[in-house]
């Protein structure tokens, strides 16, 4: 314990320890990629349904005065998120065995409260705009509440999902601008940017 | 030389309390079996060395139950976080001197 390369070693594994003991680590590039993909394909399934709907060809919004195209899409969203959502568990747990991470650690615990929290407001919020018939400004209000729920999340597990987080919030924050191009947002915060950073984490951590 | 020895903390002299201090720097608290799986330490081992931190008042325990279970949770007082701030000073500079 007196050599300088041993106090080096201490060090190290102190910071170790303090990593491991506080944030969540096993979330898998790979969660991010298939969510991106997932949403891809729900945007995609989103405009079929709207333009299935709609006399002018361009305006899709007028599609929206329907009752039954927007249960529709609601539908579409609750599978998408469902699909996600059960996708990324799947990765992720293979991940936390691989790195022999509990998977329901206190770490992962405290994660999940503190995204949840920004992203129930948000989720219940985008159900009163819907309910308010202010369908506009859905799209881009989830981007802005995901990405909040990012950051707020990202003092608990890889510190990198801050950055998605400010790039979703930057790009709700345009959406709220282009009223009527949402879906065109939504695929970009969901799907694009889901899969770039998805792709990056996989190389930089699990390669 | 000697007078940088002297500024490490003896307390704080093996791997397992420095680690079981590393973890509660930066979680309020932590239980028993999660310090016992974060660190590798048998039962045994690990209680002797949060005895010795908790007799050097660097730690708190505090006992309850949960269900029937007795559950111990433990957390860093003050004046352990100074102790461990002020040991990780000196290895920094030890380290530093010797480069």
């Amino acid at each position: 314990m007196n050599q300088p390369k041993d106090h080096l070693d201490t060090l190290h594994e102190i910071r170790d320890l303090m990593e491991k003991s506080s944030r969540f680590i096993s979330l898998s590039g790979l969660s991010g990629v298939s969510a991106g993909i997932f949403a891809l394909f729900g945007a995609a399934a989103a405009f079929v349904i709207l333009q299935s709907d709609s006399f002018f060809y361009t305006d899709y919004r007028a599609a929206l005065d329907h009752t039954q195209v927007l249960w529709l899409l609601v539908l579409d969203a609750v599978i998408t998120l469902f699909l996600s959502f059960v996708v990324a568990m799947i990765f992720t747990v293979r991940q936390a065995r691989r790195k022999g991470q509990a998977i329901w650690s206190k770490t992962a615990q405290r994660l999940t409260i503190n995204m949840m929290i920004p992203l129930v407001t948000g989720g219940v919020f985008c159900l009163a705009f819907l309910y308010q018939g202010y369908i506009g400004i859905i799209a881009p209000s989830m981007l802005v509440f995901y990405g909040l729920a990012l950051i707020n999340g990202s003092k608990y597990t890889l510190h990198d999902i801050r950055y998605l987080g400010i790039c979703e919030i930057i790009l709700g924050l345009i959406a709220t601008f282009f009223i009527g191009y949402g879906l065109l947002f939504w695929a970009i915060g969901f799907g694009v940017l889901h899969i770039i950073y998805g792709i990056v984490m996989y190389r930089k951590y699990e390669k | 030389m000697k007078e940088l020895l002297e500024n490490l903390n003896k307390a704080f002299e093996s791997k397992a309390r420095l680690g079981i201090m590393s973890v509660l720097m930066v979680n309020d608290q932590m239980d028993f079996n999660s310090l016992k799986e974060l660190l590798n330490l048998t039962d045994g081992n690990l209680a002797s060395h949060l005895r010795a931190l908790e007799e050097q008042s660097y730690i708190a325990v505090q006992k309850q139950f949960v269900g029937r279970k007795p559950n111990t949770t433990y957390q860093a007082t003050e004046e352990g976080k100074k102790a461990f701030n002020e040991h990780l000073k000196a290895l920094e500079t030890l380290i530093k001197s010797n480069l």
